[in-house]
């Protein structure tokens, strides 16, 4: 009895020994060596792996980091600024300083207000059904429903509201990756700049089409009419091809379009409700942020 | 035991309501819409303005390119309009809206229509008219011919094949064409013989068209080198590959063309528009259209204008019936449902199908069992389920190695598939991603 516990006592330290020998000389021989930087980055970036940055993951973008001579093309939108300034400290090298973006879906044609024409039985995904038909409705330049941006989100950032049919970005969770405007087949999504308080204004519409066809296919489509090209004080909308386009390098958010629009085509966002009107608290206004996108 | 393809195949229900009915000619419409991209390849450039009057037959979008066509008016009248019309692909493309005058005749037109044998232009003229009386593969694929009859030097080519299988259900436009104008699709493929010196031919039937083959049969009874052969019923027979290999037994290697194995292929609607054009001076500007469906009362085969809206074509077949659900431009099996009636025939359109609601429905989809029945019936020996697999979990590279780009599209299994899988929807996304791929590496 006391012998087999001995024996196996013995047997297995023995092999423990042996098994760490060969581990030993092994790491020793094959040793590999990394730059330690790599590893110290790679702790300052977010680990989201998202592939924002147009590296396959964190480390991949890390190593890129490290090596590279000229960083400032490079720039991980998830960490933003804040990152990059740790990794340039690290790494003594130049990074480039950008403005932080977020996510903005340029189409409202929701159930109500962009009536279904016909019927898709195919699979449900918007890069398969754009390649069948223009969709089912007559736009053929908006918002397909099938949810390929909220699959690719990796940040819980978007999901999609069952009442309207169309996606709806949480623009505190949006990390700017982009990986819901590669995803697009419509470039429907589009990353503007975010300010402090996340104030957006922007044209929901991608309408092309001339005035009539335009809304007969949705309501709230962009008609190319020209009013808010004229009451911009600072000359930041362009009109090309029936349809509006605000430039968010020069708007200063006056709102003085957003008025102006026959069919409401113009968002804003998380403005607070104009003074004439009954204030309403602000707590109240911050919740409902996500929402006014969809209403507005 | 008649000829056909060995792999693979199905044989579903035929449904040839309208090959007894002779192919009636449609009244000119009132307004046509005629698409500058109605071929593969580069769309034609317009070159008439708003207001020109045009003749029937006048080059109104010139080629835009060696794989491009011409477009011709199909109608005197007065161009109106140059806007974006929905078309097939379900997408608004470019148009030009022409408006019929009363008069509609032409100069263009040969209008003594009697049968013409003799061949009086030179080879070289041929093949130039045929580029420039904008012929493409009437089958459906809408290949410009000149591209396939432009031979590079030293190409060994000893088959022209005809393709008049139709193997599509419900189509009949080819059958009847064959009936009715068989003498002339005669002279058509003597035209090219001679264009191409080649000195055999054989005319591919299927077996369910037993009239044509009969017809042929008499007519090729003294000729030298025209056979006429019968085929077994089976889809996708009419794919280029399928017929080359039942009727010549050669394999047409992967990613190749019929012309590396000597053979070259046409439609017999190809054939006829070819006739037309040498014969009688005629351009591509109409075309046989079977409009059909099982609960149409007067379907029929008719004689269309290229540009004609689709709405136009229901109203001569008595209008949309109650309960229908689904409008295809094209056979059932490769067809695509069309958005809206506004569409207008191009020089692909072989077949107006007209579904009810309970035909049209795709059923739900359900997990692959491994049944292998995709496998079975797939005509190119590929591997269904695994290609659609591949395409949707984003694994292009795998799918490229497992030949996704030679797939036909025939559809045959989605066709089979007991979970009705949307096999063929995920394989062409595929193929598209693919493309896009390769074409980034060049």
């Amino acid at each position: 009895m006391t012998d087999s516990i001995i024996y196996s006592v013995l047997l297995l330290t023995s092999l423990g020994i042996m098994a760490a020998i060969i581990l030993y000389v092994v790491s020793k021989k094959f040793y590999v060596y990394e730059n330690p930087l790599i590893a110290e980055i790679e702790d300052i970036l977010p680990a989201a792996n998202c592939g924002g940055c147009g590296s396959p993951g964190c480390k991949a973008f890390a190593e890129k980091l490290v090596n590279s001579e000229d960083i400032s093309v490079l720039f991980c939108p998830v960490g933003g600024n804040a990152v990059m300034k740790l990794v340039s400290e690290v790494l003594g090298k130049e990074v480039l300083e950008k403005d932080p973006t977020v996510a903005v879906l340029r189409c409202q044609g929701a159930c109500d207000v962009r009536p279904k024409t016909t019927e898709y039985q195919g699979p449900k995904s918007c890069v398969i059904s754009s390649l069948i038909y223009s969709g089912e409705t007559d736009c053929q330049y908006g918002c397909l429903g099938d949810g390929d941006c909220v699959a690719v989100c990796k940040f819980d950032a978007m999901y999609m509201d069952e009442a309207t049919g169309l996606p709806v970005i949480i623009s505190d969770k949006c990390t700017s990756c982009g990986a819901c405007v590669e995803a697009c087949p419509r470039d429907i999504i589009e990353m503007r700049p975010k300010n402090k308080r996340d104030l957006k204004i922007f044209v929901g519409c991608l309408n092309e089409d001339k005035a009539g066809i335009a809304k007969r296919a949705c309501e709230v489509a962009c008609i190319g009419c020209s009013k808010c090209l004229d009451v911009c004080p600072k000359d930041a909308i362009s009109i090309e091809n029936n349809l509006a386009y605000i430039d968010p390098a020069i708007c200063t958010l006056c709102r003085k379009c957003v008025e102006v629009c026959p069919t409401h085509s113009i968002i804003e966002t998380n403005f607070p409700p104009k003074k004439d009107k009954k204030v309403e608290p602000k707590v109240e206004v911050l919740v409902e942020s996500e929402k006014i996108k969809t209403d507005a | 035991m008649l000829k056909t393809f060995p792999k693979g195949g199905i044989h579903p229900p035929e449904n040839k309501l309208t090959s007894t009915k002779g192919i009636k000619k449609m009244p000119v419409p009132k307004m046509v819409y005629v698409p500058i991209s109605q071929h593969i390849g580069i769309p034609a450039e317009i070159i008439v303005n708003v207001k020109d009057n045009v003749e029937i037959g006048q080059v109104i979008a010139k080629s835009g390119g060696f794989v491009s066509s011409n477009v011709h008016s199909p109608v005197a009248g007065v161009v109106t309009k140059l806007d974006k019309v929905i078309d097939t692909s379900g997408y608004k493309k470019q148009c030009i809206v022409i408006r019929t005058d009363a008069k509609n005749e032409s100069n263009f037109e040969d209008i003594s229509y009697s049968l013409k044998k003799d061949i009086t232009m030179a080879p070289k003229d041929i093949l130039q008219r045929i580029n420039d009386y904008g012929i493409v593969g009437l089958g459906g694929a809408t290949f410009p011919s000149h591209v396939k009859l432009s031979l590079k030097e030293g190409t060994v080519l000893d088959h022209l094949i005809i393709n008049g299988v139709e193997c599509e259900p419900y189509l009949t436009a080819d059958h009847r064409l064959m009936i009715e104008k068989a003498e002339e699709i005669l002279v058509g493929i003597k035209i090219l013989m001679f264009a191409l010196h080649v000195d055999k031919a054989i005319i591919g039937i299927e077996n369910n068209k037993k009239d044509a083959i009969d017809i042929f049969k008499k007519l090729t009874k003294n000729e030298n080198g025209i056979k006429v052969a019968a085929l077994q019923v089976k889809y996708p027979q009419g794919g280029e590959k399928q017929l080359v290999r039942a009727l010549l037994n050669r394999e047409v290697p992967k990613n190749g063309l019929p012309l590396d194995v000597g053979v070259i292929v046409h439609n017999v609607g190809t054939i006829y528009a070819i006739y037309q054009a040498i014969q009688h001076n005629k351009p591509l500007t109409e075309r046989v259209v079977t409009v059909t469906g099982k609960q149409l009362k007067n379907a029929s085969n008719y004689w269309v204008k290229i540009g004609t809206p689709i709405s136009d074509l229901i109203n001569e077949v008595g209008g949309l019936p109650e309960g229908t659900r689904k409008i295809v431009n094209g056979g059932p099996m490769m067809g695509k449902a069309i958005k809206n009636l506004d569409v207008p025939v191009t020089k692909g359109t072989s077949g107006i199908l007209v579904i009810s609601e309970d035909e049209a429905s795709r059923g739900e989809p359900k997990n692959c069992i491994r049944c292998g029945e995709c496998i079975y019936v797939c005509p190119m020996g590929l591997e269904p389920h695994l290609l659609m697999n591949l395409s949707e979990k984003g694994m292009y590279e795998k799918a490229s190695s497992e030949d996704i780009m030679t797939c036909i599209e025939c559809g045959s299994c989605s066709y089979v598939c007991p979970s009705n899988r949307p096999l063929l929807d995920y394989i062409r996304f595929g193929k598209n991603i693919v493309k896009k791929l390769n074409s980034a590496k060049n």
